[in-house]
């Protein structure tokens, strides 16, 4: 399978299989868009009735083109076979073995955001603080269910986790003070909305944080839309300052600023270069994960509003490139000669299998986006998980098996997407999420010519 | 080539074989939360050329 796209004067041809990237000229642009189900002679009247006028375009050259296609294809470069159906196959039957927590240490935040999908914090249940000895249980038992893996990931969340900080950084020094002994590399990370910034947490953060989510919405007037504190009040003012000082003294340890974008922000660019203009030079910006009858919610008529955006963003990000002031989008970075293997690539996130979020109270959920609701309850910490055919079921879901992703050109980019996504969309952590989909495709074509253009 | 150049990409099918170790990073942990891409992810078993 072939995807060829045009990004403004870039003809891009991406080999899904291989994962080869090819930068060619209309001609041969128009050829490979042609070559499975076109007849060659066709193809080749079709060439010269189009491109017949220039020079560099004859029978010859035409049949020069053919030769290179021909020769890609011998080298597996282009229209490389699928055959990674069975690794999807023997993926499902994989004994997974956990790798990362989400450890919700807060279930309960000092801001008021109403399009919070952990409802202001607690998941729509209680609210409530993660103790030490229960965070301590949780690091225990991922070690213990941890197998082979030597890197495992902790990410501090909530709510809002500095609302529990002693016990975030009594959790990083225990879990430094047995990660050796076990074999075990723990990155520790943490996300946060900032009002809880203090020189302790920078400095403690800037030590021991393998990465660090900053959240702040962009300008001033889309942040304090939704950003607010119990009493209405906009954070801005607030946060932005110090989350300026956190970065300037982070070195060049990895960070996030993340933004959330909502219908109220088709013209989230604004907020993501207003933040680059803040001086953050990592970014983040996602569509909103809300209800369809939420006012918040992205609707089909702001799609295309969206998918200009994410192109304008592609084209603003290779001009700054270009004058020396450059900054990373998430969605845009592509590590393309040491990025994903295969087996990452179909598998994805490690949702219920390899990734589990933890409760203040210590009870298991396949990721944050589930907490909150009973039926995805896995287990406890303490007697381990229970609902193994949840369990399985997670283990079953890839880009293999949903049906909506077989004759998808992005497959083996997103890896068939979230599965709370699908089950927020479909009812089904199975299915897709349509709307993210396009998303997902326009970011990735974005980000093609994004890396390309750099490459240039 | 004239009309084709191809950029240098890690080739899928190879890393059937030299893939799979599993070290590299949860997904969605630690940046967006909310979607699912794996593509910016570095391999911890491919060393930087």
């Amino acid at each position: 399978m072939i995807h060829c796209f045009k990004f403004d004067d870039k003809n891009i041809v991406l080999d899904v299989y291989s994962g080869s990237i090819h930068m060619v000229d209309d001609v041969a642009f128009d050829i490979i868009s042609m070559y499975e189900d076109t007849p060659r002679d066709e193809i080749k009247t079709l060439i010269l009735e189009k491109y017949g006028d220039r020079d560099d375009v004859n029978e010859d050259e035409i049949e020069e083109c053919f030769g290179d296609i021909e020769e890609l294809k011998e080298q597996g470069k282009l229209f490389a076979p699928d055959k990674y159906e069975k690794i999807a196959i023997d993926l499902t039957k994989k004994n997974y073995t956990l790798k990362a927590l989400c450890l919700h240490v807060a279930h309960t935040c000092n801001l008021n955001c109403s399009y919070c999908f952990a409802a202001q914090g607690n998941f729509h249940g209680e609210r409530g603080l993660m103790s030490f000895e229960t965070g301590k249980r949780a690091i225990d038992f991922l070690i213990e269910n941890s197998g082979y893996h030597k890197n495992l990931d902790i990410d501090f969340f909530g709510g809002e986790p500095l609302m529990n900080w002693e016990v975030v950084k009594q959790l990083v020094k225990y879990g430094r003070s047995i990660e050796k002994e076990a074999g075990k590399n723990i990155r520790f990370t943490l996300t946060t909305n900032g009002i809880g910034i203090t020189d302790d947490v920078i400095d403690f953060c800037n030590e021991e944080m393998h990465n660090v989510v900053l959240s702040l919405d962009g300008r001033k007037e889309t942040n304090d839309r939704f950003r607010v504190d119990l009493k209405g009040n906009g954070s801005y003012d607030t946060i932005v300052p110090k989350f300026q000082k956190f970065v300037s003294r982070r070195g060049n340890k990895s960070y996030y600023m993340r933004g959330t974008f909502t219908h109220f922000n088709t013209d989230f660019v604004e907020d993501i270069l207003h933040m680059a203009d803040l001086g953050f030079k990592e970014l983040s910006m996602e569509p909103v994960v809300a209800s369809p009858d939420s006012p918040s919610a992205l609707t089909q008529e702001d799609l295309p509003v969206i998918l200009a955006g994410y192109e304008r963003l592609a084209r603003e990000m290779m001009k700054r490139n270009k004058e020396g002031n450059g900054f990373t989008f998430y969605h845009y970075m592509l590590d393309l000669d040491c990025g994903p293997c295969i087996y990452k690539r179909i598998s994805g996130c490690g949702a219920g299998t390899e990734y589990l979020a933890v409760t203040p109270w210590g009870d298991l959920y396949p990721c944050h986006q589930f907490v909150g609701d009973d039926k995805f309850k896995m287990g406890n910490i303490y007697d381990g998980i229970k609902n193994t055919d949840l369990r399985n079921e997670f283990a079953q879901v890839n880009c293999y098996s949903r049906e909506g992703c077989k004759e998808c050109w992005a497959k083996l980019f997103c890896s068939g997407g979230c599965a709370a996504n699908s089950y927020h969309a479909q009812g089904s952590i199975s299915g897709i999420y349509e709307y993210g989909c396009e998303l997902f495709r326009r970011r990735i074509e974005c980000a093609l010519a994004v890396k390309l253009d750099n490459l240039e | 080539m004239t009309r084709i150049v191809t950029v240098n990409t890690r080739d899928l099918s190879k890393s059937v074989k030299e893939g799979g170790c599993g070290e590299c990073q949860t997904s969605c942990q630690s940046a967006c939360k909310t979607s699912c891409g794996v593509a910016n992810q570095a391999c911890e078993k491919v060393e930087k050329k």
